[in-house]
This record gives structure tokens, C-alpha cells and sequence, in this order.
């Protein structure tokens, strides 16, 4: 999947819909996953397309409209390939999981503490939460319409972003093999509108009873 | 010229509901015939604090917020950013735990005659701090925010110039329905209709059916609607007719307002499991108790829908952070669910059966009048046999009740409202309802399908705008009651007694919209500047009266006093006070469907509004 090209495609608000939720649910479950995103964001983007940049992430770009001037607006290609999603939807979603599926809470517990019993019937909440946040606010379909286990023929040109080829992964296409899952893909995402000033950082309000 | 420049795009229906509203719409021009065009509004509301969703219904629930209560601008609209009020979802959720501060029910509250509902009396067990508002203004509030999410999605068909109907119970008396419409005038609606609830359901009944509707009734049909809601429970009767060949619906009889609905269910489930729970041990707080309540609702449902499922498990979880530690386990079983719901409120009662009232203490007043008894059947049963007349003066009918039927007979059932999205309840009210019928040797009753039972009613009004243009068939109906007024008899005076009233007729039953009746065989001498109180009555069932009717005696069921009603003939030129002028009563049933009463002097033919809500201005 690595792909060095700088002028490499950026994905599109759908696209980064399942990747920002996937890297969600890998950050709590991969601790590895975690680990390698704490470097990314301690180091800031890496920048092997623009090595006389210096390690200014912020700004990259800024220097050079005066040195290009004239020349025709290309300045997309000179920038680091990677940035940094905003984070609004991303909290977003997660107070929407904590406050109707205490997922933050949940995760949080430590589970050795409890019987099976006290663990099952808090996720029995944690999940229907979990479902009433994806129901509500996104509709996912599978990206292939096949059942599992149906063999398929993958011609020259499939979307190699919504398929995933695994195993004896030689030749060219066309491709046949079997489905082992269907993938999810989102086609609509129904998030708050925030008002003006919110601070989505805030994932879960303290209560104080007076 | 163009006469689409005045005439509206498009017909709205709200459904302004006990617990939720909802805005649908027909396209007017997109219509062709039976077959619409229509859509429901995704209504902008806050569900937390600086976070605004597009939900199909609007919670109808008020949050006065405390000044401190919110950081700055995190109530903004799409349309507004001011004041502490929140409506909708929001609304609920903040006063799930802050009930002081939540205005909830404002419609049962709006029709309840023992209160002012002009007055600020909302929350009613909101502490002196809180500036409380009056039935009318949350009501209002309630249709605001939805003219306003209207005019937000529809800038280039703005809501005042559109055709809207906005739905109320059939129980409704002409006070509720004058404050109904006053309300919808303050929130800036322009010309505005009411329509019966479950008229609006059998609209949207025939509009999902596109035309296919005259398949499946025939002439000689009675259609029972049965609503039960959030808050309320809406009976109606409508007859089906042949007139030149074509299929007329006829709305004979309404029945009375009950307060008891799908939220009373719920609540009594959670109370049950509560007990259950408070005898191992563990109580629940007000927290507990609400979540208790809404694990119930969609536990209720999966097993009234699932008849292999024995029990669900129920899970409270704590308030705190520790989401395991505190969790609360319960189980809702089967046999709890058909103890309490089934046989709680849909017993499977005899035709013979009537609701049973107690005694009510003085004080209870001060709520709102819930049903006493929890039995829908017994209600049904009751209206029914009280109605067992409701079609013996239409044409076509004076055969099909037998000779000394209990009740009427309807032939079909149309079931509307959430309650009924668990088959397994419209199935036991209709084998109730068949029962009763086999008993009487009648056919059995069958079942209308319904459409959602959400939206129905919303739905409907939208569809109502669009045939009143003529796009379609119309349900004829008129007044649901006829009114009467209390005069003091001229019978010498017994000592120890009040002495007797008659009641006179001042509008008869199914005075049909635009209908105006002058009451020409008693006039009324009115006091200028002093406000004349008298008793009103209302009766749904006395169809025969007309206008000037003068009542001696009445069985006491037939008759239900409603609130005084006023007149006043303000201090004019030309006028002294302490002068008398004769007048006259007119009764108008108007085309917004409500009731007009008028004063007219019979000389001179000033006119002066008689008010049906006086307790608000009685000061």
C-alpha cells in the first residue's frame, strides 16, 4: 500500500470517512497501530518529496509562491503527501459513541475487575449505543453485493482503494477469487451541524447535581 | 395571468403532537389526480449543546435553561441564535434530568379546562425562579421552530404563503381548538385549518392507497379509527356512502378526550421491573428510572413483535463514569409484558363494559386529568354503545344495526399511532372488537392496513390541504357535537334546590364549515360593560337537535358541561353602561374549523365574539 508519489491522490470526504473510523477502532485495539500514529503526530508529517524543505511542518508551503511566480500553479505536487485530518468530525463521533454507547467509559474500565456476567451486560449496552450512532448517522452498505465465499472475477481497473486483493497475489488482471468479506462502504454521513464556537474537544460533559 | 403567483406550491400538514410534531408536505402542482407528490420536512433541531441534527420529528418538549446553563452560543439555529429556550430533542434529553425546567404535555395541558392557558403555568412544579410560560406559548414555540425549519429548507416558498393544516384531537372542545388556532396565529402562521386526527390517519390511509382506496371499503361501511398515542387516545367513526355513483366518507362521531397513551405503557413497565428490582435490593434514582423506561419501550416492542422471545435483558447503566461497576441488570419476561400491556390496557373486556371512574379529590386539578382507568377496551367498548345511533339518520344505513344491538357495528378498523407499531396489540383490540361483534351476530370487523404510524397523521393533514383544492375525495363531518347553553328556568323556585336549567341548542351537531345558524327564537338582554357568564354544554350524541332546541330534561350522559363561556359588550359611543341591548346568538362553524359564537344586537346588527376561554381573562 505504500506509495511514495508526492502527487499521490488525497482521498475523498467519503473515502476518509471509513479510514478515519477505521484508524479509530485500531488506535483502541492496536497497540502497535497506536504506537505508530503517536510517532506520526510527535513528528509531524514525513517529507521525503520536499527534503530542502525544513522541519517546519506547519507552514511548508509558504516560501515558495515568491519563488514560483509565473510559472503555472502546480504547488499541491511540492507538499508533503500527508495531512492532518481535522479533528472536529473525529470528536464528533466519539461524543455521539460515549453518549449513546459509553464507549469511552467502557473502554476505559478495566475489565480484569469484573465477572463475564457485569462485562456482557454493559456491552449489551455499549452495542446497541454502538448501533443506534451508525444506523443514525451513516448508512453503510457492503461494497461488494456478493455473499461471502461467492468467487468473483476482478477486472483490469477495480478500485484497488475499496478492494483489498490478499494471498496469492500474482499476474495481472483479470483477478478471480474468493470473497472472504464483503468490505462496508458509507454512502451517506448524517453528523451534527456544530454551532459556531462549540468546543468539540469536550467529549462528554461533568454532570454536577445541585 | 399567472395564477400560480398566489396560489400556494405547496400543501403542509402538522401534526402537533402530545410528545412529537411532525411537518409533511404535498407539491401541489407536482400532483396528478390520487397520485401525490409529498415529503417530510427533516426538522433542524439541537440534540446537545452547539450540535444541530435534521430529525423527522420534533420532540415536543420545551427546556427553560437556567442563564448559567449553557457556554455561549451553543443554542444557535440555523435560523436563530437568542433566548434560553430549547425545543425538541434537546429539550427532553436536558429535562430528563432537570425536570424542574421542562415543559412537557403543553397539548393536554392546552385542552384542560380546569387551568388558564394563557396563563404561566408551566412547569408546573417548577420552583418561583423560573419563568414559567403558559400552555399557549409552548404550543407556540412548537409551531415556530417548525415554520421556521420550513423557511429555512424553502426559502423560495415561504411558510405563510403555503396552504397548512395543523392537526388536533377529534376530542377537542371549541376552547382547545380557538387556543389551538391562536396559537398557530402567534407563531406567524397566515390562514391555517384544523382537522381531526383521525381523519388526518384515514386521509393518509387513502393517499398511500392511490386511488386503490375505493377497493377496499364499500358503501355501508362504518370505519372505526383507533388512535392511540403518546399522550392520547382519539376514537372516530366514519361512515362510507354512495352518492350519484361516487364513494362519500362521513365522520359521524368522535369520542371523548383520554389522556392515556403509549408513554403511560411504558412508565407502567418500568415500574413493574422497578419493584422487581427493589426487592433484591437495588433502587433506582430518576436517572435510573428514565433510562428504565425508554430500555423498556424497545424491549416491549421486540417482544410484542417476537412471539418466540421469552425474556430481554434489561440494562440501567450507572450515571457515573464506572459504566460495569454501577450497571443495573433487570429482565423484562413475557409474561410481564402480557400482564401489564396486553391485559392492562387492551383487556379483553365485554362489549358491557364502561371505564371505571372513582371520585376524584378537589386537588387533582391541579394535574392534568389522566384516565382513570388504563383499559383501552373499555373505553372503546364505551364509545361504541354510546354512539350505537351515530349512522341511524344516514342514508343506506337504517338496516345494517339489528333491532337492540349494544352498539354500533363498525365493519373496518384503521388503527394509528406509535403504540401500534406492536401488531400483537391492534390484532387483541380487533379480536376484542370481533368478540363483542359475534356476540351480537354481526360479521367480523377487518383491518385497514395503516402506513407509518409516525407520520400518518402529519401525512394526512398535508394530503387534506391538497384535496380541499379538489384533488381528491373529502371526509364530510361538521361539528362533532352540538353545543348548548344553560338558561334558568321560569319555574317557581322549590326552597333548598338550584333552581332548574334547560339547556338551549346554539349549534347543532355536523354544522358543516362556512355553516352560519341564527338563534332567532331567543334573544338575550346583555349588559354593556358587564361581562355575562353562562354554562356550556356540549353533547356527542344528541344529533337531532337544532338550533333554538330548548331542553327541559336530558339523560345526564348526553350532556357534558364544558367551560362558562363569556360575552361582553365593551363601553362604546353611542352606549352607556348599565344600558341593555337585546341580542341574538349566531353560530358559525368556521373555515379553519373552529366554533364562532356571536352576539348581534337586533338593532342595529353589531356584532361582538361570545369566548369560549374565559378563565385566562376572567381576572
Amino acid at each position: 500500500m505504500s506509495n511514495s508519489n508526492p502527487s499521490r491522490q488525497r482521498p475523498s470526504l467519503l473515502r476518509r470517512i471509513p479510514l478515519a473510523f477505521g484508524a479509530f477502532f485500531s488506535t483502541l485495539a492496536d497497540a502497535d497501530f497506536a504506537a505508530r500514529l503517536h510517532d506520526l503526530r510527535r513528528d509531524g508529517p514525513p517529507a521525503p518529496a520536499s527534503p530542502t524543505q525544513s522541519t517546519e511542518p506547519t507552514q511548508p508551503i509558504a516560501p515558495q509562491p515568491a519563488v514560483q511566480a509565473g510559472t503555472p500553479p502546480a504547488p499541491p505536487a511540492a507538499r508533503p503527501a500527508l495531512r492532518q485530518a481535522p479533528t472536529d468530525a473525529a470528536l464528533q463521533l466519539l461524543a455521539l459513541l460515549q453518549r449513546d454507547a459509553r464507549l469511552i467509559d467502557f473502554t476505559e474500565e478495566n475489565l480484569a475487575d469484573y465477572a463475564d456476567a457485569d462485562i456482557g451486560a454493559a456491552a449489551r449496552l455499549v452495542h446497541e449505543g454502538c448501533r443506534k450512532v451508525l444506523r443514525e448517522h451513516f448508512t453503510i452498505a457492503p461494497v461488494r453485493p456478493e455473499p461471502e465465499e461467492t468467487r468473483i472475477t476482478l477486472q483490469d481497473g477495480f478500485d484497488a482503494g475499496a478492494i483489498r486483493l490478499t494471498g496469492n497475489v500474482v499476474g495481472k488482471a483479470p483477478f478471480k477469487g474468493t470473497i472472504r468479506h464483503r468490505g462496508w462502504r458509507v454512502s451517506e454521513v448524517r453528523l451534527p451541524k456544530l454551532t459556531e464556537g462549540h468546543d468539540a474537544s469536550v467529549c462528554a460533559q461533568a454532570e454536577v447535581e445541585l | 395571468m399567472n395564477a400560480t403567483l398566489n396560489s400556494p406550491r405547496f400543501a403542509i400538514g402538522i401534526d402537533l403532537g402530545t410528545t412529537h410534531c411532525a411537518l409533511a408536505y404535498v407539491d401541489i402542482d407536482a400532483c396528478d389526480g390520487e397520485h401525490t407528490s409529498y415529503g417530510v420536512l427533516a426538522i433542524p433541531q439541537l440534540t446537545a449543546p452547539g450540535a444541530v441534527e435534521e430529525l423527522s420529528l420534533l420532540p415536543s418538549f420545551l427546556y427553560l435553561a437556567h442563564e448559567d446553563e449553557m457556554a455561549p452560543g451553543e443554542l444557535t439555529l440555523p435560523w436563530s441564535d437568542e433566548g434560553f429556550h430549547i425545543v425538541g430533542e434537546l429539550a427532553r434529553s436536558r429535562g430528563a434530568t432537570t425536570p424542574i425546567r421542562l415543559v412537557s404535555s403543553a397539548k393536554s395541558w392546552l385542552c384542560h379546562p380546569g387551568v388558564d392557558r394563557r396563563g404561566p403555568i408551566l412547569p408546573n412544579d417548577a420552583p418561583p425562579e423560573v419563568a414559567r410560560v403558559s400552555p399557549l406559548e409552548a404550543s407556540t414555540r412548537y409551531l415556530a421552530h417548525l415554520r421556521a425549519a420550513w423557511d429555512h429548507a424553502h426559502p423560495d416558498a415561504p411558510f405563510d404563503q403555503q396552504d397548512v393544516t395543523v392537526t388536533i384531537p377529534a376530542s377537542f372542545d371549541p376552547a382547545a381548538r380557538e387556543l389551538t388556532g391562536e396559537a398557530a396565529r402567534a407563531a406567524g402562521y397566515g390562514a391555517m385549518t384544523l382537522l381531526e386526527e383521525p381523519q388526518a390517519a384515514l386521509y393518509n390511509w387513502i393517499q398511500t392507497s392511490a386511488g386503490q382506496w375505493r377497493k377496499g371499503v364499500k358503501p355501508g361501511d362504518i370505519l372505526l379509527v383507533v388512535d392511540v398515542g403518546g399522550g392520547t387516545s382519539d376514537l372516530s367513526l366514519i361512515a362510507v356512502t354512495e352518492q350519484e355513483g361516487n364513494l362519500e366518507l362521513h365522520r359521524v362521531a368522535v369520542g371523548d378526550h383520554i389522556l392515556l397513551g403509549g408513554d403511560n405503557m411504558d412508565l407502567a413497565l418500568a415500574h413493574v421491573v422497578a419493584s422487581k428490582l427493589a426487592l433484591d435490593g437495588s433502587s433506582l434514582d430518576q436517572w435510573q428510572m428514565r433510562a428504565l423506561t425508554y430500555a423498556c419501550r424497545s424491549a416491549k416492542e421486540q417482544l410484542l413483535a417476537d412471539p418466540e422471545l421469552e425474556l430481554l435483558p434489561l440494562v440501567v447503566p450507572s450515571r457515573g463514569s464506572k459504566l460495569i461497576k454501577g450497571v443495573i441488570r433487570a429482565e423484562l419476561t413475557r409474561d410481564q409484558v402480557t400482564a401489564t400491556i396486553l391485559d392492562g390496557f387492551f383487556p379483553p373486556v365485554a362489549a358491557s363494559a364502561r371505564p371505571q371512574t372513582r371520585a376524584r379529590a378537589a386537588l387533582t386539578r391541579l394535574g392534568l386529568p389522566y384516565a382513570q382507568d388504563a383499559a383501552v377496551t373499555s373505553h372503546l367498548a364505551a364509545f361504541l354503545a354510546r354512539q350505537v345511533d351515530a349512522t341511524a339518520d344516514l342514508d343506506g344505513f337504517a338496516d345494517r344495526q339489528p333491532e337492540g344491538a349494544g352498539f354500533l357495528h363498525p365493519t373496518a378498523v384503521l388503527f394509528n399511532g406509535g403504540v401500534f407499531k406492536s401488531s400483537l396489540l391492534a390484532e387483541r383490540t380487533l379480536a376484542t372488537l370481533n368478540g363483542w361483534l359475534e356476540a351480537e351476530g354481526a360479521p367480523q370487523a377487518r383491518m385497514l392496513d395503516g402506513a407509518d404510524l409516525d407520520l400518518a397523521v402529519a401525512l394526512g393533514a398535508a394530503y387534506y390541504g391538497y384535496v380541499r383544492r379538489g384533488g381528491g375525495v373529502r371526509i364530510r363531518g361538521g361539528t362533532a357535537r352540538a353545543y348548548y347553553i344553560a338558561i334558568e328556568s321560569s319555574m317557581p323556585a322549590v326552597p333548598g334546590m338550584a333552581p332548574p336549567v334547560q339547556a338551549l341548542c346554539v349549534a347543532s351537531f355536523g354544522m358543516e364549515e362556512g355553516i352560519e345558524a341564527e338563534l332567532t327564537t331567543q334573544e338575550f338582554g346583555l349588559v354593556v360593560g358587564e361581562p355575562v357568564y353562562l354554562r356550556f354544554f356540549g353533547s356527542s350524541v344528541r344529533r337531532q337537535d337544532q338550533i333554538g332546541t330548548l331542553l327541559d330534561f336530558w339523560p345526564v350522559d348526553e350532556l357534558q358541561e364544558l367551560e362558562e363561556i363569556r360575552a361582553t359588550l365593551p363601553i362604546e359611543e353611542g352606549r352607556r353602561p348599565g344600558e341593555i341591548v337585546q341580542v341574538l346568538l349566531h353560530a358559525k362553524a368556521t373555515e379553519a374549523g373552529t366554533l364562532e359564537l356571536t352576539a348581534v344586537a337586533t338593532s342595529g346588527g353589531e356584532r361582538w365574539n361570545i369566548e369560549f376561554d374565559v378563565r385566562g381573562t376572567a381576572g
